[in-house]
């Protein structure tokens, strides 16, 4: 049996972007979708964090805190507009906000 | 080693299954459940990973903070509605064909590349290291990426601002 190296864990975040990339494009709900970006931003964190050991750089981890702060800052965002959003629509589905379609 | 590979194949478990979960399921309250045993197998592979700082602030801020926030907002917006509708969109089809070939090209990458990722796996179980990880994280913060760090802090008080006009009723 093969030890795990950095290939393991790179075949791991790409299967975990790819699955935030479906829920992000096929779901409906609005709160799950702010879900599936959250997984995708995990997997760039595990990128981050596995590259760091191999690289013997701490900078990596400090990469990873960034993303993290960034991740929180959009979930509060997108969560206030939803809020915003159900209170004037009444719906929190994706495909029934069409304002700006015609 | 060995319990190294074990663990290493739980936590993927945890993270892929929880993920495949998360995109599913009907129930957002399932979901977010789901979310957080995926978030919680990431913190485990950052412990493997020796990067025990962000372990703990993985737990910490997305399992105490985002999710507690993302299970308030699901208590606060009425969701029973669109669980009875149907839960993914028309472009399902598309979107997973356009996924898989991304997914082929990213899959073709990493077993072309395997090879060259084996630079520094000699080294890596090697060298002891004098300081722990904290004072090392925190070293590299607040000397080489200070700029950024309160850069950082400005963007979490737009944010702040942000969310809270947002969400007031009447400004």
């Amino acid at each position: 049996m093969h030890p795990i190296g950095t290939v393991h864990y790179l075949a791991l975040s790409t299967a975990l972007l790819l699955i935030g990339t479906v829920g992000v494009l096929t779901r409906r709900n609005i709160v799950i979708i702010l879900m599936s970006i959250e997984l995708i931003l995990n997997a760039v964190n595990i990128n981050l964090i596995v590259f760091s050991r191999a690289l013997h750089s701490v900078s990596g981890q400090v990469f990873a805190i960034f993303v993290i702060t960034d991740a929180v800052a959009e979930a509060a965002v997108g969560l206030g507009i939803l809020i915003a959003l159900f209170r004037n629509k009444e719906t929190v589905l994706a495909d029934e906000i069409d304002l700006l379609k015609w | 080693m060995l319990i190294d590979t074990v663990l290493f194949y739980i936590f993927a478990l945890l993270v892929l299954g929880g993920g495949l979960l998360t995109i599913t399921r009907r129930n957002a309250v399932h979901s977010a459940i789901s979310l957080i045993v995926s978030l919680l197998g990431v913190a485990g592979l950052y412990l493997l990973q020796q990067a025990e700082f962000l372990f703990a602030v993985q737990i910490v801020l997305y399992v105490g903070g985002i999710m507690v926030l993302f299970l308030f907002v699901i208590m606060l917006v009425n969701l029973d509605e669109a669980a009875k509708e149907r839960q993914f969109n028309r472009q399902w089809l598309v979107a997973l064909v356009a996924v898989a070939v991304v997914g082929a090209q990213l899959a073709w990458f990493i077993y072309k590349g395997k090879d060259a990722f084996r630079f520094a796996e000699n080294a890596a179980a090697a060298l002891p290291e004098a300081v722990g990880n904290t004072e090392q994280v925190a070293d590299s913060l607040f000397r080489e990426y200070l700029l950024p760090f309160e850069i950082a802090s400005l963007l979490l008080l737009v944010a702040v601002v942000g969310s809270v006009v947002m969400a007031k009723k009447r400004i």
